[in-house]
């Protein structure tokens, strides 16, 4: 699953997770686009204040980031 | 259900409560609450569940709006004066929100139509301003075991009590029937005070989403009073009366009744 938060400001950009990641199974993984600066600080543990598990972040070229979230629960 | 991203906008406020989640902004989408009395009660009870999004809301009332009410039927407006208060509770309600479904009861509530008007929803908020329908509303709902919270104002007090089936005393247990109509407070004596529907409206509307959502502790068993002259609440433990006449052991009552209705009510 692919969620893209980087047209909205916070906290839509967590709302658009939070969506994603209930419409999953446990276990899967949800990749999100999002923005550098607050959301690269606030959206990783927020997702992990709900339980979830983050497996990484990488830049991409643009100079957005990729979170990978572990659904959990 | 999914969301569309307007509705995650929409309920983002929502969305990111623990407590509320996707899950509870789904239960309330697909919830069905009666308001019975667009008036002070009903006025921000309507405007808050519509906000909410609560998926279906039914409004009953028989009044239409008039000057005196605006004073605190804050759903209505001038322009309104002279329309239903059901029409006009609609159209402020889809104007906050046209993604929920409105259904409009333009009539009084009697013994004769309260068990239809009430079997398609799943909680009902009394928000009326007379004794009989108070008595009437109580019943049908125990009857049916519908859950509703009570809300009543005068003055500068205000109360409320929510009831559910089998957790709890009904507004029977605690007030047994209507007082006598001269114990009723006369015209000079039956003002209130702008605010106070709008906190007992609202706390209404609370317990209404705690109840849709499960989340916290209803009031069930319990009234809670508010003095704002005094500026205190008051949560006074009840408990279900074995010998109510009409959720006791022994009920006498086992269909909705009318009273006869007294003049100048609040
Ligand atoms: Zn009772």
């Amino acid at each position: 699953m692919q969620v893209d938060t980087t047209d909205v400001l916070c906290p839509i950009t967590f709302v658009r997770i939070k969506v994603a990641l209930d419409e999953m199974e446990t276990g899967q993984m949800l990749t999100a686009r999002i923005n550098s600066g607050e959301p690269l600080k606030n959206l990783p543990r927020s997702a992990e204040e709900e339980g979830h598990k983050v497996l990484g972040i990488t830049q991409n070229a643009d100079g957005t980031y990729n979170l990978q979230i572990e659904k959990c629960g | 259900m999914t969301f569309t991203n307007q509705q995650m906008e929409r309920y983002s406020r929502h969305i990111i409560l623990k407590e509320i989640g996707v899950k509870g902004q789904q239960q309330l989408l697909r919830a069905k609450v009666l308001i019975i009395g667009a008036g002070g009660l009903g006025s921000p009870a309507a405007l808050y569940l519509a906000a909410a999004g609560v998926g279906t809301i039914g409004i009953a009332d028989a009044d239409i709006v008039d000057l005196s009410n605006l004073q605190r039927q804050i759903i209505h407006s001038t322009a309104d004066i002279g329309k239903p208060k059901v029409a006009s509770a609609k159209e402020a309600m889809q104007a906050i929100n046209p993604d929920i479904n409105i259904i409009t009861h333009h009539g009084f509530v009697a013994a004769a139509n309260i068990n239809e008007t009430i079997a398609p929803y799943d909680f009902i908020i009394e928000g009326t301003d007379n004794f009989p329908a108070k008595f009437l509303i109580n019943d049908a709902c125990v009857l049916a075991a519908k859950p509703f919270s009570h809300g009543g104002i005068l003055r500068f007090a205000g109360q409320l009590l929510t009831y559910v089936p089998g957790q709890g005393p009904c507004y029977r247990c605690i007030f047994t029937a209507p007082p006598p109509p001269d114990a009723v407070p006369s015209c000079s004596e039956a003002g209130v005070i702008g605010m106070m529907p709008g906190i007992i409206g609202s706390l209404q509307a609370m317990e209404a989403v705690k109840f849709i959502t499960g989340q916290g502790q209803l009031l069930t068993g319990n009234m809670l009073t508010y003095d704002a002259l005094a500026t205190s609440f008051r949560k006074v433990r009840l408990h279900q009366q074995e010998n109510c006449a009409v959720c006791g052991n022994e009920p006498s009552i086992t269909t909705p009744f009318d009273y006869e209705a007294v003049s100048c009510d609040i």
